[in-house]
């Protein structure tokens, strides 16, 4: 009895194991099934968006496959790449602003005691804990005041500026032994050089976390472009709505891939880093 | 450079500080500029009338408090943090008990979880549309059951669209946090608890359990943020003015923000600020004082 107990159990959660690894996967097969798909064959498969009374008949695989909405993105859409050019830009400032930011300030909290230590990091915390909307009319007046509003600088410095990256880091230094660092003493080398040769090299799969949830947090902006960027030109592929009408389906798929790809493909390299890292948030002290 | 090291090792000497200053400054300052100084700016400001200049007491917080809006959005958003996030946690904790046990298995599937992490939700949003519409896949999969379909987005149930929504797009993260904090947990207690014969469920609220208890200040701090930043599937897929059970807080902000209502933005800033504020710190008490 307790053991056919056990195996139901067992089952049961294997299937809401499969249902939920399932739902992570399918929007993936989803786009890319419908990228490849012809117009007519969208326009009969998804009817309901577009009629009261059309009904849904999704099949997992194209009929006839075809590329002529990728084609048709990248020929006939220049504002998708303007779209997607101010994204790496973004991403690519932000994550270079942490770098420089972070690293020193993350190596100068795990390496020194010094009055107001404690002080200076739980206000770190609360501003990493911080949604964005208790902070935006203060960063919205003081970029105001810089003249950053409407240009991508409204979005690079205050995400140069987190502190999350700090947090991170400040777990990965940490774990750096002492002895290491006396011996480099030893050896005659400033606190600049230790901080260079030692702290950084050592620090490498902190650094790579860092990257990767930065890339995937930045990629994804949607609250800040949407409140500091008037111009059409400057916003990134976050805010790129693919609105589906019966004809350019096709293309507002293809578009929805694209937009995946980069932080999928970081997803697929850098998968130990971004579960390191996270699991340094949590870590224990 | 050998003289000085032998003062070096002193904690809280003075040139300790100056050496952390160095490397902390770059950091400091931008934290200063654009964070500290101009949400100080703003408390200031929640206190003055809408040109700045006169002082109006608690006008403003009155205002937001009484306002209907801000009191629909704020008990939207009170009740869509206190449905899912208890929910993620005991969802992700169980997967990943189970993930830590079977580690073949486990490793694999914690990275399809995290999957959704790397999903920009401005994809995503095409699905959704697909699942949630009239004669949408949702509607077709309840027709079994003979319910009729309609656009789902538009009913009160998106609110339970925005609860699945932040669980799909979290569950990877918390497993892998609550995983980490089960790594801590060293076997050997397990293996001693067993040879005295103490059954399965026992070792679970006897041992992993208390050992968890100290991480779940981090898990539910992080789990609470994640949950504000589901405002991005929400905005995306509804606009500025969602169906009503799913106007949330950022919404309200949002729309005060277009309508340069400033006195009103800066007492909420504040107020909202407060809140989370007072549940960091009671949060940290609360599983600090357990833990010792």
């Amino acid at each position: 009895m307790k053991k056919t107990g056990r195996i139901i159990l067992r089952i049961l959660i294997l299937i809401i194991l499969f249902l939920f690894s399932f739902a992570a996967v399918y929007p993936l097969i989803f786009l890319l099934g419908g990228s490849l798909k012809s117009t007519s064959e969208l326009g009969n498969s998804l009817a309901a968006l577009w009629s009261a009374d059309g009904t849904l008949h999704w099949t997992w695989l194209p009929f006839e496959p075809t590329l002529r909405h990728y084609v048709e993105l990248l020929l006939d859409e220049p504002g998708y790449y303007v779209m997607f050019w101010n994204s790496v830009k973004i991403v690519g400032g932000v994550i270079g602003g942490q770098l420089l930011l972070s690293l020193p300030a993350a190596w100068g909290f795990a390496r020194w005691q010094f009055p107001g230590k404690k002080i200076l990091l739980s206000l770190y915390i609360v501003l990493m804990l911080f949604p964005f909307q208790v902070l935006m009319l203060s960063e919205y007046l003081i970029l105001n005041r810089m003249g950053m509003i409407d240009t991508l600088w409204a979005l690079i410095l205050p995400g140069a500026c987190s502190t999350f990256p700090i947090f991170i880091m400040y777990r990965f230094f940490s774990k750096v032994s002492t002895d290491v660092i006396e011996a480099a003493k030893l050896d005659g080398a400033n606190e600049w050089q230790i901080f260079w040769r030692i702290g950084i090299p050592l620090g490498m799969p902190g650094i790579m976390s860092v990257i990767v949830l930065a890339f995937l947090e930045y990629w994804n902006l949607i609250e800040q472009p949407a409140v500091f960027l008037r111009s059409d030109r400057l916003k990134p592929l976050s805010l790129y709505l693919s609105t589906i009408t019966k004809e350019n389906a096709g293309v507002a798929f293809v578009a929805a891939l694209i937009a995946l790809l980069p932080p999928l493909f970081l997803f697929l390299c850098g998968r130990k880093y971004l579960e390191q890292g996270i699991a340094a948030i949590g870590g224990n002290e | 450079m050998k003289k000085r090291m032998k003062h070096r090792n002193k904690k809280f000497s003075k040139s300790n500080f100056s050496r952390a200053c160095l490397f902390l400054l770059p950091s400091l300052i931008g934290v200063l500029v654009l964070f500290v100084i101009p949400y100080l700016d703003v408390i200031r400001r929640s206190f003055l009338d809408g040109t700045g200049q006169q002082f109006v007491g608690m006008e403003n917080y009155k205002t937001v408090v009484e306002n209907t809006s801000f009191r629909l959005a704020a008990g939207n958003t009170v009740l869509f943090l206190s449905a899912c996030v208890p929910l993620l946690l005991f969802l992700s904790l169980f997967i990943a008990i189970y993930l830590q046990k079977n580690k073949t298995v486990g490793n694999w599937l914690k990275s399809v979880f995290l999957l959704p992490m790397a999903m920009p939700v401005a994809s995503i949003v095409l699905l959704w549309n697909v699942l949630f519409t009239r004669n949408g896949f949702l509607s077709d999969f309840l027709a079994w059951f003979g319910v009729t379909g309609q656009n789902w987005l538009n009913t009160k149930y998106s609110f339970g669209i925005l609860v699945f929504s932040y669980i799909w797009k979290n569950l990877g993260y918390d497993i892998i946090l609550w995983m980490a904090a089960l790594a801590t947990i060293s076997p050997e207690i397990y293996e001693a608890a067993r040879v005295d014969g103490t059954s399965e469920s026992q070792c679970f609220f006897r041992i992993t359990m208390p050992n968890l208890w100290s991480s779940l200040f981090l898990i539910l701090t992080l789990s609470l943020i994640n949950g504000f930043k589901v405002f991005r599937e929400a905005y995306l897929i509804a606009g500025d003015y969602p169906e009503q059970h799913i106007y949330l807080l950022q919404h309200l902000f949002n729309n005060w923000f277009r309508d340069l209502s400033v006195n009103k933005l800066a007492a909420g800033a504040v107020l909202m600020g407060l809140v989370l504020f007072v549940l960091i710190i009671v949060f940290q008490k609360l599983f600090d004082r357990n833990m010792s």
